[in-house]
């Protein structure tokens, strides 16, 4: 649970998962050893202390806390854990206030991750409807668009983000901010994916295959539907994966430097603002996590997004 | 010649007045303004505040206007005077406040891309000519994270892992004896090798993207018929290599030259905040903060002027570097 807090357990370092005991040997099922806070008398710094005569044994669906499944089922069977839910189970260590790290990146993720596909979802609506409008129609619709693009490519993408996520009125709520931070990237985003749509576009509504199409009566929205937009479909996902990541590492940069996504939502980003200053990460290196997932996710994202484009890709 | 470039500029100036009026529609966004919260601040400080001076402080900052007679005595303060208006939060000609913050991002800026062009392209230039060796490998899978990784969490674990190894803290460009000190040669010998992972960290992805264009752009030319041939004819490898793929390969680099600054500073904004560096990106985000709107507005304004100003100056160079475009360009 991201609100649950060992309140005895604040800024504990994480625990290390043991297999070996040194009395009884090796044993499959893996155990962590209870710790407890000791202050230093001079400088007041809290440390913890691993005390090994207390053993606990993690084990697979354990009743804890309930909690409801996907929003609905009510539940209080965890996948895994100690059979005491009072006990600590700290894999990744804890934040100021006895929150579970590892929980709370797993609460994140949903948050992170659904930014990211919610986001481009919004921005490949807009990109291929203005895209589609540009290369097809032409014009005056066409030269506004084109117009507007160059207009917003300009502007510097990350200040403009700042000032934009900056203007969120500050009494919304937190799916209001979360939304509007989603239509904030979508405006600035759809330029790129637009471009794109409107290029492959002009060449394809040149093809001998459109004109007899159009010859043979189908209406314009037949002919975008049904012969264009399956022979550009594969340079758009390969578009999309690659601009996922962008999307989701925007989200954690604003809401890292404190103008983004506000606790008490739990995302990556809002977990790292714990991470800010050195203090802190002298003292409670865990709180980086949150970083490595960053990482990881992004580059999956990346390498993804490379496959599809060597899979759709049928020259090479 | 001149035609095209004239032509150029005169496309521009539509350009540059939509991004005046946007970016100052975007900064007057936020609800509230800053003298409403000063006001309420001194308010709650139990000073009599009177409507005298509530209406002096709005003359003072031209708050008193409608939004566009703001913004036309905004710009016209700008053309005619040079004057970008007055800082809510220091009380200061923004010129002021922005110009030596500036002056600082631009020297971190021009050396990271003076660092990204020394490192990229040779490593580029060695990963084509060497493909599918293990270099090769190490620099992609190098690359690939330096793209994946975004400045802010490169600072971060850096500033890391530099303190438990050393116990030094990176954070800063001044010892603190030096942070408000006038410039001086010994602030300046101070803030070198302080300089040295700002510049790593801001030049990262920067990097990691122009090793892969590099190396693509080099890859295609190494295989075209003119290349054979001239290897066919017996030219030595390396006038082969630097003669002519290698010059086709960095055309890039023109094309991008003038928008690379400008994204060399935005991308530092963040990176800037983590690393505490006195620059322009922990004096955006105060701005915005406060609602410092002239501030934000005139360093947005600033920097999408670059820009457009550095697209222009690539679109000359192009020009100037490639026939095809400049009679193109004439034409259309």
């Amino acid at each position: 649970m991201p609100e649950a807090r060992f309140t005895e357990y604040k800024n504990s370092p994480p625990q290390t998962i043991r297999f070996v005991d040194p009395k009884t040997g090796f044993q499959l099922r893996p155990f962590v050893y209870g710790m407890s806070e000791k202050v230093d008398k001079e400088t007041f710094r809290r440390t913890f202390a691993v005390r090994p005569e207390k053993k606990y044994e993690i084990r697979f669906f354990v009743k804890g806390e309930p909690y409801k499944m996907w929003g609905i089922i009510p539940m209080d069977v965890h996948l895994f854990g100690l059979s005491n839910p009072k006990d600590p189970l700290i894999l990744m260590g804890t934040d100021k206030l006895g929150h579970d790290l590892f929980s709370r990146i797993l609460y994140g993720a949903r948050i992170s991750l659904s930014f990211g596909l919610l986001g481009i979802v919004i921005t490949l609506i807009l990109g291929l409807v203005l895209g589609g409008i540009s290369g097809y129609l032409g014009g005056i619709s066409d030269t506004i668009i084109q117009r507007t693009i160059d207009l917003l490519i300009c502007i510097p993408t990350i200040p403009l983000w700042m000032a934009l996520s900056a203007a969120l009125p500050r009494n919304w709520s937190a799916a209001q901010t979360y939304f509007g931070l989603i239509i904030v990237f979508s405006i600035i985003g759809w330029t790129g994916l637009a471009r794109v749509v409107r290029g492959k576009i002009l060449s394809l509504r040149e093809e001998d295959f459109t004109m007899a199409a159009r010859l043979a009566g189908a209406s314009n929205f037949r002919i975008i539907r049904k012969h264009l937009l399956p022979s550009f479909a594969s340079y758009i996902i390969v578009n999309v994966t690659l601009s996922i990541p962008g999307t989701i590492l925007g989200e954690t940069a604003l809401s890292f430097i404190g103008i983004g996504l506000q606790p008490p939502v739990v995302s990556w980003g809002v977990l790292l603002q714990d991470a800010q200053n050195l203090e802190t990460l002298a003292h409670h290196p865990w709180l980086l996590w949150p970083a490595l997932f960053i990482i990881l996710t992004v580059l999956m994202f990346n390498f993804l997004g490379d496959g599809l484009r060597d899979a759709a890709d049928p020259y090479k | 010649m001149i035609n095209y470039i004239s032509y150029r500029i005169l496309q521009l100036i539509p350009l540059l007045i939509a991004i005046s009026i946007i970016v100052f529609v975007i900064i007057q966004l936020p609800p509230g303004d800053f003298l409403t919260n000063y006001i309420a601040q001194l308010k709650n400080a139990g000073n009599d505040v009177s409507e005298s001076m509530i209406l002096n402080l709005k003359m003072q900052y031209g708050l008193d206007k409608s939004m566009y007679m703001q913004y036309i005595i905004w710009i016209k303060n700008i053309l005619l005077h040079g004057d970008f208006g007055r800082s809510f939060q220091y009380n200061q000609p923004v010129a002021d406040v922005i110009g030596p913050k500036l002056t600082l991002t631009l020297v971190i800026s021009v050396i990271s891309l003076i660092f990204v062009w020394a490192v990229a392209i040779p490593i580029g230039i060695y990963s084509a000519t060497h493909q599918y060796s293990p270099l090769d490998y190490v620099f992609t899978f190098i690359g690939f994270i330096g793209l994946a990784m975004p400045g802010f969490l490169i600072a971060l674990i850096l500033i890391y892992f530099v303190f438990t190894q050393t116990g030094v803290a990176i954070t800063g460009l001044f010892s603190p004896e030096f942070a408000d000190a006038p410039w001086s040669m010994a602030k300046v010998m101070n803030m070198l090798p302080r300089l040295v992972i700002p510049v790593i960290v801001i030049g990262m992805s920067g990097t990691a993207s122009l090793i892969r264009v590099t190396r693509g752009m080099l890859l295609d030319e190494l295989s075209k018929q003119y290349v054979i041939t001239a290897r066919a004819k017996g030219v030595a490898e390396n006038k082969l290599l630097f003669k002519y793929p290698v010059r086709m390969a960095i055309n890039p680099l023109i094309s991008t030259i003038g928008w690379t600054l400008p994204a060399l500073i935005s991308g530092e904004a963040i990176v800037a905040i983590v690393l505490n560096l006195q620059t322009t990106g922990p004096m955006l985000l105060k701005a915005l903060m406060t609602q410092d709107m002239y501030l934000c507005g005139s360093f947005l304004l600033i920097l999408s002027v670059m820009t457009v100003l550095g697209t222009l100056l690539s679109d000359i160079l192009l020009a100037l570097v490639d026939p095809r475009i400049r009679f193109g360009g004439v034409a259309e």
